[in-house]
């Protein structure tokens, strides 16, 4: 078994948690792993992006190959176009949908939301929305962990551990918030 | 990542070491801030807050850091001292003459190189640097030898009495993998040196110094060889592919070595001084040779040799089946090896993606600092903003076009000095307040010994802000800046030293005072102060 997977986002919007998450429960089910994060100057509100694999043998690269993720999980629509030639030909697109415009040349959204859609394999979730329902918009980027816990080679409750284990100093009302927004976030991609 | 626990932990590169430092008896860490190093030195002070045989400390600049280190090593205990690539050029004074001290207590110099320059300016490569120096350099390939090697160090610089270079790059700084730790050595105690000459360079001494180095440099080189990090594999045959990887270039080389239909001999280099015999004895066997080093083609060109005389044809950055600048992965090793790249899906036919680059964050105090300055040198012709390394750099975006060179710590003050002596007038300098302390005090005492026609703004946000929010080495508090006393205790004249408030009810106010002191024909200071709003927001978290 093998699995790539390629986040992406803009600098603040948590993309490093996403990928803390997710890589926390593999390793609680004892799988190799190698992850590789950007830090630094694009942090400020540039694009970033972070790949995880996972895979039952070790790992060498941190990088991914080109055309060979098997998911791309993005917390900005603009952003999750910027990484297709990362992707493989049957790759599970999962993007929110809230656009941060902090660019002067940001493209018309609805033709973005379509380029997405024109994926063989999509998902547009509205993050922001089940945040809120969830309890905080910021719990945005955990909804998005939601949506893609189907597509990845762990089980749902590693996640759920994974992510109590990440929000476990912030309270019980944190974690709480957290789970609600993973399961809204499961339930919305299907 | 706090935990010392013995068991399998997921580290990033830069945590890896700071745990093999801990673990490896270092009593002590130094450092300055600078990507891609950082998460060295902040493990440390997290270990630091558990530990109190262990102390870690960021210090004003590489140069005060790496010195502190040596102090220490003098003292008999081990130590660490952190920089990325271009502060070791601040810190290339010191580290060139600790080649020639008997190290004492075991000294690691662990240097983040930026291939890409994904947050740097340049992507110089630290080996030169051991190789300059003639010390042994370490070059992990993955997480766990990177705390090995950092335990490893410690052995080989009192062992050989030197410092030894951990030499790291970005994609091992800033990634995770998994690292099984082993229990801690002892710590040294406080033991001084015995032979005092060794470390009192004068002409005589370091003459001595120097040539001990030279004669025991052959001895040096065979271990190095003969070690566990540099290891070669012969395939039999008359039609074998010759692969050399250094460090973490090896990742890529693993990660598609299945896909060669071809026999091939690889050699890992992860020890210099260079295995010499180890190279001539892959290059005697192969066909063709390929180099993949992550950095300058290093190898590359000793192997080549002068005039290409190497005796089997040579791919590599110099050739140009890989690429001559940035940084490695999987697709340029195929590529180079001449197996096929995949294709993923296409980008949109129907727009391109614009380039989302870093940027200020809204509501930074730069943004007002740079309208109040841009408002100020609207009042005349032709001028000048020189500026410094920080967050305010980014006042270089379209959206501000508000400086006009930015090129290493402190440079803007002395650029200012001479552009302004050129004739090139009104000149602003801006830099921040820790690259003020970094190096922008020396520059400024230039200027107050000229009484040089700039007018320096130092924007001082309180904090180290482009690294992430580290505590500045003398922190100032809001409008009580510490900053206003060391230029009025330099000798600044106070009637041109000015304190404001930035903040966007202020710019006009702010710049009216900037365009008079940028009329005044001699040195003014203006500090401008206002927390980062990033740091105020962690204060806030964390409180
Ligand atoms: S981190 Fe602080 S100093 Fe840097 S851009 Fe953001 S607010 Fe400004």
């Amino acid at each position: 078994m093998k699995c790539d997977l390629i986040f992406a986002g803009v600098g603040g919007q948590g993309v490093l948690s996403v990928s803390a998450a997710i890589g926390t429960a593999a390793l609680s089910e004892g799988l190799h792993m190698k992850q590789s994060e950007v830090h630094g100057m694009s942090q400020r509100g540039g694009a970033v992006t972070a790949a995880l694999r996972i895979s039952d043998v070790p790992v060498h690269s941190p990088l991914v190959s080109s055309g060979s993720a098997q998911l791309l999980l993005s917390m900005e629509p603009l952003e999750a176009l910027r990484y297709l030639p990362m992707l493989s030909k049957d790759a599970t697109v999962i993007s929110a949908m809230a656009p941060v415009k902090n660019i002067g040349n940001y493209p018309d959204l609805q033709e973005i939301y379509a380029q997405i859609r024109s994926l063989p394999k999509a998902f547009l979730i509205d993050a922001e929305q089940l945040a809120r329902e969830a309890g905080s918009v910021r719990t945005s980027n955990i909804v998005l962990v939601g949506a893609a816990s189907k597509f990845l080679p762990v089980q749902a409750d590693s996640l759920v551990q994974a992510i109590r284990s990440l929000f476990e100093r912030k309270g019980e009302k944190i974690v709480e918030m957290n789970l609600k927004a993973f399961q809204l976030g499961r339930a919305a991609a299907h | 990542m706090n935990s010392t626990e013995l068991g399998h932990q997921m580290l990033l590169g830069d945590e890896a070491i700071a745990l093999g430092a801990v673990h490896g008896g270092a009593s002590l860490a130094y450092g300055y801030p600078g990507t891609p190093s950082t998460e060295i030195l902040e493990t440390c002070l997290g270990y630091a807050k558990v530990f109190p045989r262990f102390k870690a400390t960021w210090c004003t600049n590489e140069k005060t850091a790496y010195e502190q280190a040596l102090g220490a090593s003098l003292a008999g205990r081990r130590v660490l001292v952190t920089m990325k690539h271009v502060g070791l050029n601040v810190a290339a004074d010191p580290f060139m003459s600790s080649a020639l001290v008997s190290i004492h207590g075991g000294l690691v110099l662990a240097v983040a190189d930026d291939p890409g320059m994904h947050s740097s300016q340049n992507e110089q490569d630290s080996r030169y640097f051991a190789d300059f120096a003639k010390i042994i350099c370490l070059e992990p390939a993955d997480h766990q030898q990177a705390y090995d090697m950092t335990r490893e160090a410690f052995v080989l610089s009192e062992k050989y009495k030197m410092p030894v270079v951990l030499r790291i790059v970005t994609r091992l700084a800033h990634s995770r993998g998994v690292v099984l730790p082993r229990s801690a050595s002892a710590i040294n105690s406080v033991n001084k040196a015995q032979d005092p000459q060794s470390w009192i360079l004068l002409p005589n001494n370091a003459r001595r110094q120097w040539h001990e180095r030279l004669t025991s440099e052959a001895t040096l080189k065979n271990e190095i060889e003969t070690g566990p990090h540099n290891q070669l594999s012969l395939a039999p045959g008359d039609d074998v592919l010759g692969v050399i990887t250094t460090g973490t270039a090896r990742n890529y080389y693993l990660e598609v070595a299945s896909e060669l239909k071809t026999p091939v001999s690889h050699l890992h280099i992860g020890a210099y001084p260079l295995p010499e015999q180890k190279i001539q004895q892959l290059l005697a066997g192969v066909k063709k040779l390929v180099i993949f080093e992550e950095g300058y083609p290093y190898l590359e060109r000793l192997i080549r040799g002068v005039g290409n005389s190497s005796p089997k044809p040579i791919s590599g950055r110099m050739s140009g089946e890989v690429p001559a600048d940035g940084e490695l992965n999987p697709d340029i090793v195929r590529a180079a090896l001449g197996l096929s790249v995949q294709k993923g899906l296409s980008a949109p036919a129907s727009f391109t993606i614009p380039g989302r680059p870093p940027q200020l964050c809204p509501g930074c105090p730069h943004i007002d600092s740079y309208a109040s300055i841009k408002e100020a040198l609207s009042a005349f012709g032709v001028s000048l903003v020189t500026a410094d390394i920080g967050c305010y750099t980014l006042g270089a975006m379209p959206e501000y076009k508000a400086i006009e060179s930015c090129v290493c710590m402190g440079a803007s003050i002395g650029m200012a000095k001479g552009a302004s002596e050129a004739g090139l007038q009104p000149v602003v300098a801006v830099i921040g307040d820790s690259t003020f302390f970094h190096s922008g005090m020396t520059a400024l005492v230039d200027a107050i010994s000229a009484n040089s026609n700039i007018t320096v703004m130092i924007l001082d946000n309180e904090t180290v802000g482009m690294t992430g929010g580290q505590t500045t080495i003398l922190p100032s508090n809001g409008m009580q800046t510490r900053i206003k006393d060391v230029v009025l205790g330099l000798g600044v004249n106070p009637e041109h030293v000015h304190v404001l408030h930035t903040h966007r009810t202020q710019v006009h106010v702010n710049s009216a005072i900037i365009q008079k002191e940028i009329e005044y024909q001699g040195l003014s200071v203006i500090i401008a102060v206002r927390e980062c709003i990033e740091t105020a927001k962690r204060k806030k978290v964390t409180s």
